[in-house]
């Protein structure tokens, strides 16, 4: 009954080197933010409806107001003829809200709870404010919000989903609870925007080929963690408790150096910007949304498809559920844990990538992301994949969902009061079995 | 370089307010981890409890500040035990670690949160809540005391705190030699050797969880009160860990531990905090490198690195022997 | 403590057959069953333990003794079933109720808490101190007089147990045979009127069995009674009453220990298994 909290001890150590080394990696490896100043940013977008014969037709004089982070105007500007608008601002965060009160008679936001939104700006940005009319009777709304949210919900829950699956991987395998695992979904949201948006000897690339890099280097990334750290700390005997210490530790100096070399503002990719969305009668979605889960479902399909039917897929499990058996029929244990490392790792990374698509980058994406992640492997069964990604997914739809009745702002709130209510009544998760939590 | 700026701010560091506030936060999780092996990573939430408690009573609410202060040091830390107690003491380690930091997310996202405004001020935090702890003040405003280092307000807020880690320091060393005590250490060695023997662990190390969770919320109700408001960011998640070095470094389970801890802790974040300020002023660390705003991420850059340190190379602290309690034991 | 009376006499006229009913039982199981995954560890139909004696609970390994053992003691929770003891239904009872209700238990890996001394784990042993609520624990004149009449209690036991020696050592130093024998006697502080022993003899040198085996003895002198889980068979004929064989975590046979060896059940339970593997389920 009395917890078994010791790391394995195999043979001897150095870790010095090995910190060197990984802090070096990420010094040079992360972005830097470090842009001509060319001047202002600007925040635009136009306000139109429909009219009776379904044709779109732009409203002229409604008025949109910029706050700044203080809670001063900034800025306003009016639609013209064409239902256009612009404001010119300097850079930083505004909340860009459209005064209702200058609508015409009749028309209201399809989300009135989308304004005002939140806006970051750098400058030489040129970004849009979307301010969608359309029906705003109660009840009509909330079938549509509730299919939209859904959506956005799923789209959420399949991104925690892919950087959980690695989190749950580690633990089941080395009984370790990484608090770093969220720095590497930030890390592969950073390298997909040096190699973007920052560029590399000038040269970017389109962040598809990104993509493909974040998961090599992220990959690598876990492999040298591991092999340069964990490993290390499992020779030596350590404690779970002060490897857990420890993965905090990482955690915090991998985030604050993040911070320094990208600054506290939020960045976004070149590609996929901003696309109209598709408009299917109960929701809408943009077509990058649309292949960003389709790609999530074909890595979760993937990685589902490794762990059954593959031999090393096989011998992860077998790991994660009795390290001792696996050991005594001939499974090379430690190469198991360096791959799940490489393959977790890698999954975060892309995860991050996906974040930083549909939301944006920020240093510590990662650090929130995680929160989220454990409510959702948590929900599942701590050390299952499978139930990792059940569970992230249930997380997702359940804060997008719950926007329905609490704030936006405090939607993740609902999410960790779940993890809380859970361990409550059924601490295994809905996957877990009973024995592994005593 | 201005050495004697660099003497003085260590020296606050060593003795000043953040070494109070700190030093109590970290004997509050000396009785978490340390004497029970809770493994507590919200002290920051209890430490907002704290602050909050008095700062809702007193500026929201407008009661009377010493309602504020039973608000802040029993009635809050305890309900967040309760909160965070109840559904992981009877489970593995990990789950309490895991629901305390979400807590602190939790906190964060909610104290932040423009809904709630006209409760907590939001991001701006609450002011004007300590009139009545100011008005007790023996020292004069506008005098500086103890070699300069502190003006009257400060020293009477560094006064109290030194008095409330002494206190608390005695409270623990008393406890600590009580047969309830005891059952705590026991609980920290084998859970079900304790259970065996007809001591409910469960409720011992709920009130553990409360009792280091009330030291905590005194820190941090001395921290609102000594920068004279509760604000969010001075709460955050991470805020936790400065608490965790401080008890690691000066050794885990040790009375003295915590207080050395937290002392070294300010020292040395505040002698590289000064020292880097000059060298980016005056031109010693470029701008390209470094900026006056990255000089603060540092320290909590050097926070990250003492926990992977010293769990990697000496998790016993500076005070503390193997024998005993180590990081490294569970 | 010693009475006239032979409680193991009372056995004479008990059949020797799986779930007999005793005269005097402390301790009845009905229909308890634990699974694991889809593995059975324990079903236990019926099981009445007899009051004031020595009973011994054998079988191969991997037949779900320290299951039992866990379920009995509340550390484990059965699937479906009833404990009693003293007539008090254990079902939902917290294992610490369990321990103050007089059923202590010592567990196969020894529990001596090595970070502290010997002295220290004696006086943790003993139930309900005033010195244990934290507001009393602050003041130190509340509880002196108590933690005096304990350490007395506990040095007696000490000397008796012969580590009087060892007294303010760190637990952690004690021999493997030395923790047992501390485990037994800080199960003792306790008061019980029922001590379940998980292999006391696993692990101790042979020149500490002997005493081992007077001081379990000595625990029935004293009106106790003694549940042990066992593998060293010579140990069960020496010392025990009444011996319960469990196999595929079932009770197969019960019986005084003499019939034991000749139950052909037990003989194929033990041949049919592999004895030696060092498996046993249930162990944490």
């Amino acid at each position: 009954m009395s917890m078994v909290l010791t790391m394995r001890p195999l043979r001897g150590a150095h870790l010095r080197l090995v910190f060197a080394a990984v802090i070096g990696a990420l010094l040079l490896s992360t972005p830097s933010v470090v842009r001509a100043q060319d001047g202002d940013a600007e925040v635009k977008g136009s306000i139109t409806d429909v009219d009776e014969s379904g044709e779109k037709v732009g409203i002229a004089g409604v008025v949109i107001i910029a706050t700044d982070a203080d809670g001063n105007e900034a800025g306003r500007g009016e639609t013209d003829a064409g239902g256009a608008w612009s404001i010119t601002l300097p850079e930083g965060d505004y909340a860009i809200e459209l005064d209702t009160s200058t609508l015409p008679e009749g028309s209201g936001l399809r989300n009135p709870d989308k304004n005002p939104v939140a806006i970051s700006l750098i400058p030489g940005d040129s970004k849009s404010a979307l301010f969608p009319l359309g029906e705003s009777t109660v009840e009509a709304d909330t079938t549509i919000q509730v299919v939209q949210l859904a959506v956005d919900g799923l789209k959420l829950g399949l991104i925690i989903a892919m950087c959980a699956i690695g989190l749950s991987l580690i633990y089941g395998t080395t009984g370790l609870t990484n608090f770093a695992h969220g720095e590497a979904v930030t890390f592969g949201a950073m390298i997909g925007f040096l190699l973007n948006v920052t560029g590399v000897f000038g040269y970017r690339m389109p962040l598809i080929a990104a993509a493909v890099v974040v998961v090599l280097v992220s990959g690598f990334a876990g492999w040298v963690f591991n092999r340069f750290v964990w490993a290390k700390m499992r020779r030596r005997g350590a404690s779970l408790i002060a490897a857990l210490v420890m993965s905090i530790g990482f955690s915090i100096f991998f985030r604050y150096v993040m911070l320094f070399q990208f600054g506290g503002r939020a960045g976004f990719y070149d590609d996929f910007r901003l696309q109209s969305k598709w408009d299917l009668v109960v929701f809408s979605v943009a077509p990058k949304d649309v292949v960003l889960m389709a790609l999530s479902v074909a890595a979760l399909v993937a990685v589902a498809s490794a762990l059954q039917f593959t031999r090393i897929g096989k011998a992860m499990r077998a790991v994660a559920d009795n390290r001792d058996l696996a050991e005594s029929s001939g499974i090379d244990v430690e190469q198991v844990i360096s791959r799940v490392w490489i393959a977790g790792t890698a999954l975060a990374g892309l995860g991050g990538v996906f974040l930083g698509v549909t939301e944006s980058i920020s240093w510590d994406m990662g650090f929130r992301i995680l929160l989220l992640m454990f409510a959702g492997v948590t929900l599942g069964g701590l050390g299952t994949a499978y139930g990792a990604l059940f569970g992230s997914i249930i997380v997702g739809m359940f804060i997008q969902l719950s926007t329905l009745i609490i704030p936006t702002d405090m939607k993740n709130v609902g999410a960790l009061i779940t993890l809380v209510v859970i361990l409550l009544i059924r601490p295994q998760g809905l996957l877990g079995r009973k024995e592994r939590i005593g | 370089m201005d050495w004697g700026a660099v003497l003085e701010n260590t020296m606050r560091g060593l003795i000043g307010e953040q070494f109070v506030y700190f030093a109590l936060a970290a004997i509050g999780l000396n009785i978490h981890f340390g004497y029970t092996g809770l493994l507590n990573f919200g002290q920051a939430v209890f430490m907002a409890a704290g602050a909050y408690g008095l700062a809702m009573a007193v500026a929201t609410m407008g009661l009377n500040f010493w309602v504020g202060i039973v608000l802040g040091m029993a009635v809050f830390p305890l309900i967040l035990s309760a909160i965070m107690g109840i559904p992981t003491l009877r489970l593995r380690a990990d789950y309490l670690a895991i629901v305390t930091i979400a807590a602190s997310e939790m906190f964060r996202i909610i104290a932040r949160s423009p809904s709630l405004d006209k409760w907590t001020g939001s991001s701006d935090g609450l002011t004007a809540f300590a009139t009545t702890f100011y008005d007790l003040s023996p020292f004069d405003r506008s005098q500086r005391y103890l070699f300069g280092l502190f003006i009257g307000n400060q020293m009477w807020v560094v006064l109290v705190g030194w008095v409330l880690v002494a206190l608390a320091a005695l409270v623990v060393w008393t406890l600590i030699r009580s047969p309830w005590g005891r059952v705590l250490k026991a609980i920290r060695e084998d859970e079900d050797a304790a259970r065996s023997l007809g001591k409910n662990a469960y409720w011992f190390k709920m009130q553990a969880l409360m009792l280091g969770g009330v030291i905590g919320a005194a820190g941090g109700m001395l921290r609102a009160i000594g920068t004279q408001s509760a604000q969010p960011q001075n709460f955050i998640t991470d805020v936790t860990f400065f608490a965790w070095v401080a008890l690691i470094l000066g050794g885990v389970a040790k009375v003295g531990g915590p207080i050395l801890g937290a002392a070294i802790l300010y020292g040395v974040l505040n002698f590289t905090d000064i020292v880097l300020r000059q060298m980016v002023e005056s031109g010693i660390i470029s701008s390209s490198i470094m900026n006056g705003t990255q000089v603060g991420q540092v320290r909590f850059m050097l926070i990250g690195l003492g926990l992977i340190l010293l769990s990697a190379f000496r998790p016993q602290g500076v005070l503390g022997s193997k024998e005993e309690m180590a990081l490294d034991d569970r | 403590m010693t009475g006239d009376r032979n409680p193991a006499a009372a056995l004479g006229s008990v059949a020797w057959e799986p779930g007999v009913a005793k005269p005097d039982p402390i301790l009845v199981v009905d229909g308890v069953r634990r699974t694991f995954g889809g593995l059975t560890a324990v079903d236990v139909d019926h099981l009445e333990v007899q009051r004031g004696v020595i009973t011994a609970l054998i079988g191969p390994n991997g037949a779900g003794k320290t299951t039992f053992f866990n379920l009995l003691t509340n550390f484990d929770e059965p699937d479906a079933g009833s404990r009693r003891f003293d007539g008090r239904d254990l079902d939902g009872v917290p294992a610490h109720k369990v321990a103050n209700l007089g059923m202590v238990r010592t567990f196969q890996l020894t529990k001596s808490l090595s970070k502290m001394s010997v002295i220290e784990n004696m006086r943790l042993g003993a139930t309900h101190q005033r010195g244990e609520s934290l507001w009393r624990s602050l003041i130190p004149s509340l509880w002196r007089a108590e933690e005096r009449a304990n350490t007395d209690r506990a040095d007696a036991l000490l000397q008796r147990f012969k580590l009087d020696h060892m007294r303010e050592e760190f637990a952690g130093t004690l021999s493997g045979g030395q923790r047992k024998l501390l485990e037994m006697a800080r199960a003792l502080m306790v008061r019980p009127t029922m001590v379940m022993l998980d292999e006391p003899m696993a692990g101790v040198n042979p020149a500490l069995k002997q005493s081992l085996l007077e001081h379990v003895k000595g625990l029935r002198d004293e009106g106790m009674t003694v549940l042990f889980v066992e593998h060293d068979m010579d140990m069960v004929q020496e010392i025990s009453d009444w011996v319960v064989v469990m196999a595929e975590g079932r009770i197969i046979a019960e019986g005084p220990p003499a019939s034991i060896g000749q139950n052909q059940a037990v003989v194929d339970a033990y041949l049919g298994s592999h004895h030696d593997a060092p498996l046993d389920l249930g162990d944490s």
